[in-house]
């Protein structure tokens, strides 16, 4: 029999995992809602009241904030939803569906901010569609007067959000295609006499979504309250909500600290609202797809239908990629004048540029996502590894989903609190409390990253190596560690670009002593050169790039001898 | 009731019974002789797995079991699967895929003897001309042949010297002309060793080529 380790040392890791997530996003969430009712003692603020929220609503064009903070991110989730389920029916197993996956994976590590700042030389009056239809195709010698970026409605902002969401919908699908019988009964399907995309609405999807619904909630909740993007994308006059609490918190006065509190409750009641909307949703369409069901109509001839389905996916893979290429050359220009197709002279001093002055951010964003992905690896291991040695995972579905609470509250709602809370512990602005507010994001990504190639380790190796002899943790430190190397080494890559991509938390925590490439890029976005912003945005792509890149060298010098570990994805 | 003094060589199955919620998957009261072997064939899902699960110390808490185990004199119905002493062949050979054949087999040699590296080395290489692969030892497992891999697996499995070995279906994935040399290579070396063998197998080939006790599930 094996040994069970204690209860106290059995519960460890979980009560660790759980109190770095659930901690900051409760006790945030608290003292975020006391101020909003008018208490926070540090300024004054001592007698309950609903004077914070009054103030709020009294705000001019808080309605229109609301409504394009609601209507942007239900928008995007749903957009981004369908474009991934159209694609994935038409598509999934064919050599398009590879391609397309090999584009898209890398996608989702170019953080929110970069993809924002890129998207915006490409469709902007002044951006490279612009200039390369100009002048012979529009007659434009000088930039249109046209409002594109900052649009009134909110519709740029949308299909920057889209441009994100759509690839990391994209991978939840593919990670959960595995876990049904959705391949089986697709050919069951085909067989009846059903069309590809018929046979994937009506048999395989119904069994993804529960698979994928947290992370599209996790989507709707980001998208409702995302401040990066909407800074960079979105409508000024008015912002939605929560780029406006931003701006109250900023504020020197501290009554509008408090009206920032009652914001930030607002902006969570709102997400809540998104969320109970979708659900709604979710039930009108089962309903819908119930009686379709059962029509027996079979769509067998989809072939026109199935090419639109891979429109959208090319028109966006197409977009990242002129939106990459834009960042790059506006960080290499010397003099690009309208409606020039391509820069008269590249330089690299806006990178030579960088330094002194940058080379601090470089470093902070480092000192900060280093620490913070290897903490989280080496937790999500211990954690992982317990699971392994005390049996079976009951646990497991509970702790991925308690996994999606900092990812399902609208990050200014608890964010607002901690930075109260850190600044009461004198900790604000200290690399520990940004590196700490991190590790909430980057926890749930490196579990969900590793937990499945963890999973799927053959455990008759462990049982051989234990019969040979050896101890728990020498199979631990000899098999399975340097088996799971590639697993592992993404996992820390992926933690490492969440870290960096993270905008709010740094900006928010950081206080305004501690600055990352990402605040410094979102920042300078808006006004300021354009070439010192996309060199910020393109080191950005870089570092996680240059994550990616040592997690499949690593392991393919390492296992250049084994065929059998070269050989697996 | 157990059988006192428990005898002082040997694999001793005394009073085993395993169940699977309210099924009874094994009976089993046995004594398999150094160098003999015990061969028990069922189909699958009739316990083969789970018995052998539990003489190796992995038996899943969803299984009941009662009844001790002895080995050589000794109890080891409790004891973790690291200090029993009871090898075990799985089907596929199960080489570690991120080590060298000689670090897989150095991997088996136990450490606790004072021996340095390069007597390791020795032993390990002696290991491999034992059973025809003299001069792999630096070869990578995934290059070697299913026969090959399964030789290696043995050998690694020897090294660490145990007093027993547990063999589930560990020729089922070879054709019939090395599913022979195979069992044979295995039966005659257990035999040099005086190593009591655990046989699981539903091909009966398998138990005639064994030679000893058979129970059936």
């Amino acid at each position: 029999m094996t040994r069970q380790p204690a209860l106290l040392q059995r519960a460890l890791p979980t009560a660790v995992i759980l109190l770095l997530i659930a901690g900051p996003v409760c006790l945030g969430l608290a003292g975020t809602l006391l101020p909003a009712f008018g208490y926070l003692p540090a300024l004054g603020g001592s007698v309950l009241s609903l004077d914070p929220f009054r103030a709020v609503l009294s705000e001019p064009g808080i309605g229109l904030s609301l409504a394009l903070s609601l209507g942007t991110g239900l928008a995007a989730t749903a957009i981004s939803l369908a474009i991934v389920a159209l694609f994935t029916a038409a598509w999934f197993e064919t050599r398009v569906f590879k391609a397309m996956t090999r584009f898209l994976s890398p996608l989702l590590s170019v953080p929110h901010a970069a993809a924002a700042i890129g998207l915006a030389f490409v469709i902007a009056p002044s951006g490279l569609i612009v200039r390369l239809l100009s002048p012979w195709a529009t007659g434009f010698d000088r930039p249109p007067d046209l409002l594109i970026i900052h649009d009134p409605l909110g519709l740029t902002m949308t299909a920057g959000l889209i441009a994100k969401e759509v690839p990391f919908l994209f991978l939840m699908t593919l990670a959960a295609l595995p876990q049904t019988e959705a391949r089986r009964h697709l050919r069951i399907a085909a067989n009846l006499g059903y069309g590809r995309m018929a046979g994937f609405f009506k048999v395989a999807l119904p069994q993804i979504y529960p698979q994928i619904r947290l992370p599209v909630l996790a989507v709707l909740a980001y998208s409702t309250s995302v401040v990066d993007v909407a800074r960079i994308l979105g409508p000024t006059t008015p912002a939605p909500l929560a780029p406006r609490i931003i701006d109250w918190m900023a504020d020197a006065d501290p009554a509008l600290r408090l009206q920032a509190s009652a914001g930030a409750v607002l902006q969570l009641l709102l997400s809540v609202g998104a969320i109970l909307i979708w659900r709604f949703g979710e039930i009108l369409c089962s309903r819908i797809a119930r009686s379709g069901r059962s029509s027996g109509r079979r769509y067998s001839r989809d072939a026109a239908m199935r090419q639109m389905a891979a429109v959208p996916v090319g028109l966006l893979i197409a977009a990242m990629v002129a939106a990459l290429a834009a960042l790059a050359l506006w960080s290499l220009t010397a003099g690009w004048w309208f409606p020039q197709a391509f820069p008269t002279a590249l330089t690299l001093r806006h990178w030579a540029g960088l330094f002194p002055g940058g080379s601090h951010l470089v470093g902070d964003t480092l000192l900060i996502a280093l620490p913070a992905a290897v903490v989280a690896i080496a937790l999500i291991v211990w954690q992982l590894e317990l699971w392994t040695r005390t049996g079976p995972r009951r646990r497991h579905a509970a702790f991925r989903n308690l996994m999606f609470l900092p990812l399902l509250v609208p990050q200014i709602s608890f964010l607002f609190g901690l930075q109260v809370l850190f600044l009461v512990a004198g900790w604000d602005g200290t690399y520990v409390a940004v590196a700490l507010t991190h590790l909430v994001f980057v926890l749930p990504y490196v579990f969900l990253a590793l937990s499945d190639p963890w999973d799927h380790l053959d455990p008759r190796l462990a049982k051989v190596a234990a019969t040979l002899g050896a101890s728990q943790n020498r199979i631990l430190w000899s098999i399975r560690l340097p088996m799971l190397l590639r697993p592992l080494m993404v996992a820390a890559a992926i933690g490492f670009a969440v870290s960096i991509g993270q905008y709010l938390p740094t900006l928010m925590i950081g206080a305004g002593r501690i600055a990352t490439i990402t605040t410094e890029s979102v920042a300078l976005a808006s006004g300021g050169s354009r070439s010192v912003a996309a060199v910020y945005a393109m080191l950005q792509l870089m570092l996680p790039l240059l994550g990616f890149v040592l997690a499949s060298v690593v392991p393919a010098i390492a296992f250049r001898h084994r065929l059998a570990l070269r050989l697996q994805r | 009731m157990a059988d006192f003094p428990p005898p002082a060589s040997g694999l001793k199955l005394d009073h085993v019974e395993i169940d699977l919620e309210t099924r009874r998957l094994v009976t089993l009261d046995r004594l398999v002789p150094p160098g003999e072997v015990l061969t028990v064939m069922g189909d699958s899902g009739s316990g083969k797995s789970s018995l052998l699960d539990f003489v190796a110390g992995f038996l899943a808490p969803a299984f009941r079991a009662r009844g001790r185990i002895w080995l050589d004199g000794v109890e080891i119905t409790s004891l973790p699967p690291q200090e029993r002493k009871v090898g075990l062949m799985f089907q596929a050979p199960l080489l570690f895929p991120h080590m060298s054949v000689g670090e897989n087999l150095l991997f088996g040699l136990d450490r606790s003897k004072d021996q340095d590296r390069g007597q390791r080395r020795t032993l390990a290489e002696d290991a491999l001309r034992d059973v025809g692969l003299a001069g792999f030892f630096d070869r990578d497992p995934a290059t070697l042949s299913g026969g090959q891999q399964t030789r290696v697996a043995l050998m690694r499995l020897l090294l660490a010297e145990p007093g027993a070995l547990l063999l589930d279906e560990p020729f089922s994935s070879l054709d019939q002309t090395r599913r022979a040399d195979l069992r044979n290579l295995v039966f005659s070396k257990a035999r040099e060793k005086g190593l009591p063998i655990l046989l699981v197998t539903h091909d009966p080939d398998d138990a005639e080529a064994a030679g000893g006790a058979m129970v059936r599930l």
